[in-house]
């Protein structure tokens, strides 16, 4: 692995992976085709800072809809810390373990950081036919909100119609 | 913020301003009444109202998260019920009022106390019991949310000076201050 993994960049199809979503169940990303996918890669459950944006993401999860696009959380925690965590923030959508083998997704999209063992905060925003459209990889301290996101999602809504 | 933290919706006369429309400096927050962050803010918005008078303009936006936070919406909307039903100074008393009461206890934002809040400020607690069941103000309060979300507000309290949003440190007044003071044309 290179020091400094680069990710995916917009027209690249995306790499299908399957992950729990809980400790009995999996979801993979061919499992949504013919929908838009959002994957938010974040480093940590339980930060302040992580809340803040899954919190974001939650409460924005209807406009996130109104888009056909799913949302998709994704750290290198376990299935039962996502449990843990999901349902102390309430949240809504869908979280995914890279916890075994660690960061093997997060290494294909190149968001892995090898020193910190976790994963970048990057988002990418996926196509209906599995192309990643949109990509972005915050400071990790930093919550990167929405609205890239959703300038995204309508680029793909009006280049749809 | 992905490197456009500029404030999309422009400050307009359907927002809740305190200040002159003229002055040089129009501040903005996207705030939720049951932050405790957003309750720490609000003493310090108030000493630079003090300070700049009528150089500053103050406008507040909502953006509750009302997932994390159950009362906020509801806050929220009380707020907006009071300012269309009985004007700006009552809106903004109100506004005061629930920041004052946040941390009281732990029902201290439901709909009987911002009721009681409402009438303190001047307004109609019945209308806003009425306003709050038949969801009146739901989508002003969403279309404040949307705005803020596409100007890049990431969490509250989030400030714009002059349309710019403000990334140095709101918790120190004199520090806020002269930034707001350097912002001034």
């Amino acid at each position: 692995m290179p020091q400094h993994a680069t990710p995916l960049a917009a027209g690249t199809p995306a790499p299908d992976f399957t992950l729990p979503v809980t400790a009995d169940q999996t979801v993979s990303l061919s499992d949504f085709e013919g929908k838009a996918v959002i994957l938010a890669f974040y480093p940590a459950d339980w930060s302040p800072v992580c809340g803040d944006q899954m919190a974001l993401y939650n409460e924005i999860l209807p406009e996130f809809h109104k888009h056909h696009a799913e949302l998709l959380g994704i750290s290198v925690d376990g299935a039962w810390c996502h449990a843990a965590f999901a349902a102390a923030r309430k949240l809504h959508f869908p979280l995914l373990a890279d916890f075994e083998p660690k960061g093997a997704v997060a290494r294909t999209y190149g968001v892995y950081r090898e020193h910190e063992g976790t994963t970048e905060r990057a988002l990418f925003v996926i196509d209906k036919d599995g192309v990643i459209r949109w990509s972005y990889v915050s400071p990790v301290g930093v919550n990167p909100g929405a609205d890239g996101i959703l300038e995204a999602l309508e680029s793909l809504s009006g280049a749809a119609s | 913020m992905t490197g456009r933290a500029t404030l999309k919706p422009a400050v307009s006369e359907n927002d809740h301003a305190a200040g002159p429309a003229d002055a040089p400096v129009t501040l903005v927050e996207y705030g939720d009444y049951q932050c405790p962050h957003c309750r720490r803010a609000h003493p310090r918005v108030k000493s630079l109202q003090k300070q700049f008078g009528d150089r500053m303009r103050f406008v507040f936006r909502n953006f509750p998260l009302s997932e994390m936070h159950p009362d906020a919406l509801h806050a929220a909307e009380a707020a907006e019920s009071v300012a269309a039903n009985s004007g700006d100074a009552a809106f903004w008393k109100m506004h005061d009022a629930i920041y004052d009461h946040q941390q009281d206890d732990e029902d201290a934002l439901d709909d009987d106390h911002l009721a009681r809040y409402a009438a303190d400020a001047g307004g109609n607690g019945e209308q806003v019991l009425d306003d709050l069941s038949e969801e009146r103000f739901v989508e002003r309060v969403r279309a404040d949310f949307m705005g803020g979300v596409r100007s890049g507000v990431n969490g509250t309290p989030t400030f714009f000076i002059n349309g710019v949003r403000y990334e140095g440190d709101w918790t120190t007044v004199a520090t806020f201050a002269a930034d707001i003071e350097a912002a001034m044309p």
